[in-house]
């Protein structure tokens, strides 16, 4: 099956090409990275994680891309679902390895990050964290491809991944919830002390996920003809809607119980992100963006007539990546650090070194999506159903 | 045929697993912990845990305050870097009452409080965050109460700063070898990669001497077991008032400041 990936147009192996470029040119960074250590990134001794860490929660969110497919296909029969839930999986698959990557270029010393396995400590909430992503992408892998193969091999699925299905169903929640549930519980880092951390990620996570997968199967039915099928992008997106509602009422919610209790721990992040503290306010424009392309996404997107429109769907989906990657991928890791336990304010801004090791992280799980997608859509449209 | 390859792959990959799996238990249980000889057990200095009072009355001038931090720095190998002060390395420092106590401030606070600064350090916690998150127990809690670091075993995560809600932690962004002046060959210079904290002079107390900050702090620190009600530290602590730093957390910091 796998060889379908090596037979394709030559604007297929450009693109291979160009992934490949940006991997080799980022890993130039991360070497030197290695040889002098994290001190040729923004991080300091008050904001120790910051660009790496905070797209390691965003993707986290973006393998959510399955279950959203997953769910509705076999939990409640949603047939509409069946052609497209593949692209799912696997760009969960993707996701997966990009958080992986992510925390493994944040370590100082990565060369021992086994010590995790080999000394495993259940008090910590990184062991599960790497318990339940390591459990994801595994369960990913093994469903799509199995059942990939059995739709190739003109067989019915096989019953023994069921069980499988719906433990990836639950799986999926524990991914979100356990990366949450790593900043949730810090004493003193007012930003990420709050209840509704873990519901947040969920409601980001399932928004950003399902919005980003769209664009991309669009994309590829652009150079594919794959067409995932006008109904699951219209059911797809609608669930993306209700999930960013919450997603931004959760984040009011934050406001409210900031300045309606007055109480200063609470403000003062939040303060900083949209009006600047202490005369500092290098994310206040960024804050801003969010905001705006948060609210203008769900008037796109609320109205039906808007959303059913594929352009202003696209547009309002782009508005909804950007709003959400700037809230998770952003500010919220960043947040959690200013004030520093000290109460002063110590800015954060990642160098051109965070920006290309992240870029060849990026690569590669393009790399990886772009196998498995061409693989998936090779053999749809070897059994006619593409 | 391309059955019987699956098949095989199957077989090699599970091997493989258990190869791994079986060489990790070997090293494992090859491990075993240093043995002390007798004469050090007897010089050394046992506490049921470890506490510090900081008499801040007794911390005026600048040089009181730089005598005590350069005792610690220099033979703990601290590395100085003007340059980077953004990823500084300190184990013990000085700060304002508003940024040691936040939350502790008024507007019209006694001007003594108000302008002396306030020495700031590893508050060594009953019920320590950074040893909750850490994923491989390179922070851990001894039995005395030091909250311990094994540099070798850190593989610079950096949960514990984000755990830590007293900014006690330090990483080594860079190498800190050229940073570091007349080195103390009795205690380790760490790599680039870690995380790093004040260790309540464990190195000291098995030699049997007090921690090298309150060797220099002319009995402006004093040191001393927490559990043991006759101690001269639990005498101090029943004559004087004493605050302690953002306790609302409940990690029961072991260290205490008389204001």
């Amino acid at each position: 099956m796998l060889e379908k990936a090596l037979d394709g147009s030559k604007t297929y192996w450009a693109w291979i090409i160009f992934l490949l470029a940006v991997m080799g040119v980022g890993s130039i960074f991360y070497i030197i990275q290695l040889q002098k250590g994290l001190m040729v990134t923004g991080m300091s001794r008050d904001v120790s994680w910051g660009f790496y860490i905070a797209q390691f929660t965003y993707f986290v969110g973006v393998a959510a891309s399955a279950v959203m497919l997953v769910l509705p296909l076999y939990l409640h029969n949603q047939k509409e679902f069946k052609k497209m839930v593949i692209l799912g999986e696997f760009m969960a698959v993707a996701a997966v390895v990009i958080c992986m990557g992510f925390i493994v270029v944040d370590l100082g010393q990565p060369q021992r990050m086994l010590n995790v396995m080999l000394y495993p400590t259940p008090n910590s909430m990184l062991f599960y964290d790497m318990i339940v992503l390591t459990g994801y992408l595994l369960l990913n892998i093994v469903i799509a491809w199995n059942n990939l193969h059995a739709e190739w091999q003109r067989r019915p699925h096989p019953r023994w991944l069921q069980p499988l299905i719906y433990l990836s169903i639950v799986w999926a929640v524990s991914i979100h919830t356990v990366t949450a549930f790593l900043i949730q519980g810090l004493p003193g880092r007012h930003l990420w002390l709050t209840a509704i951390m873990a519901s947040r990620f969920l409601a980001s996570a399932f928004c950003s996920g399902p919005a980003i997968l769209i664009i991309l199967a669009l994309i590829a039915k652009k150079f594919t003809r794959f067409d995932p099928g006008r109904e699951a992008i219209r059911i797809l997106s609608q669930i993306v809607t209700y999930a960013m509602i919450a997603n931004v009422f959760l984040f009011l919610c934050e406001l409210f119980t900031a300045y309606y209790s007055n109480i200063p721990g609470h403000e003062h992040i939040l303060t900083y992100f949209f009006l600047g503290l202490h005369g500092k306010g290098a994310l206040v424009g960024w804050a801003w963006v969010m905001a705006g392309a948060g609210i203008l996404s769900l008037v796109i997107l609320i109205p039906s007539r808007f959303r059913n429109n594929q352009d202003l769907l696209l547009a309002g989906l782009v508005l909804l990546i950007l709003a959400t990657w700037i809230d998770k991928g952003l500010l919220l890791i960043v947040g959690g650090f200013i004030p520093n336990p000290m109460g002063a304010i110590t800015q954060y801004a990642p160098t051109g070194y965070e920006i290309m090791i992240s870029a060849m992280i990026y690569a590669t799980g393009l790399l990886i999506l772009t196998i498995l997608w061409k693989v998936a859509i090779g053999v749809k449209k070897e059994i006619g159903e593409a | 045929m391309g059955s019987n390859r699956r098949q095989f792959l199957r077989i090699a990959g599970v091997t493989t697993l258990l190869g791994l799996g079986g060489g990790i238990t070997l090293s494992a249980s090859s491990y075993q912990p240093e043995e002390h000889s007798a004469r050090e057990k007897e010089a050394r200095l046992h506490a049921g845990r470890w506490g510090m009072v900081i008499d801040t009355r007794k911390f005026q001038t600048e040089e009181d305050f730089h005598r005590v931090i350069e005792a610690c720095h220099s033979i703990h190998n601290v590395p100085r870097d003007e340059a980077k002060a953004k990823q500084e390395i300190k184990w013990i420092w000085a700060d304002h009452f508003e940024h040691v106590f936040p939350g502790k401030e008024n507007p019209f606070l006694a001007e003594r409080v108000e302008q002396n600064e306030f020495l700031l350090l590893c508050n060594h916690c009953k019920n320590p965050p950074c040893v909750r998150v850490c994923p491989t127990q390179a922070t851990y809690k001894r039995e005395d109460g030091i909250v311990q670091m094994d540099f070798h075993r850190c593989i610079g995560c950096r949960y514990c700063m984000a755990g830590c809600p007293f900014g006690s932690r330090s990483f080594n962004f860079c190498d800190p070898g050229p940073y570091v002046k007349d080195k103390n060959p009795d205690f380790p210079v760490r790599m680039r990669g870690v995380v790093e904290k004040c260790l309540f002079c464990y190195e000291r107390l098995e030699e049997g001497k007090q921690p090298a900050c309150v060797e220099a702090s002319n009995g402006g620190l004093i040191f001393g077991d927490l559990d043991d009600p006759d101690s001269h530290i639990r005498q101090v602590l029943r004559e004087k008032y004493t605050i302690r730093r953002k306790v609302d957390l409940g990690t029961e910091p072991s260290v205490f400041y008389i204001v």
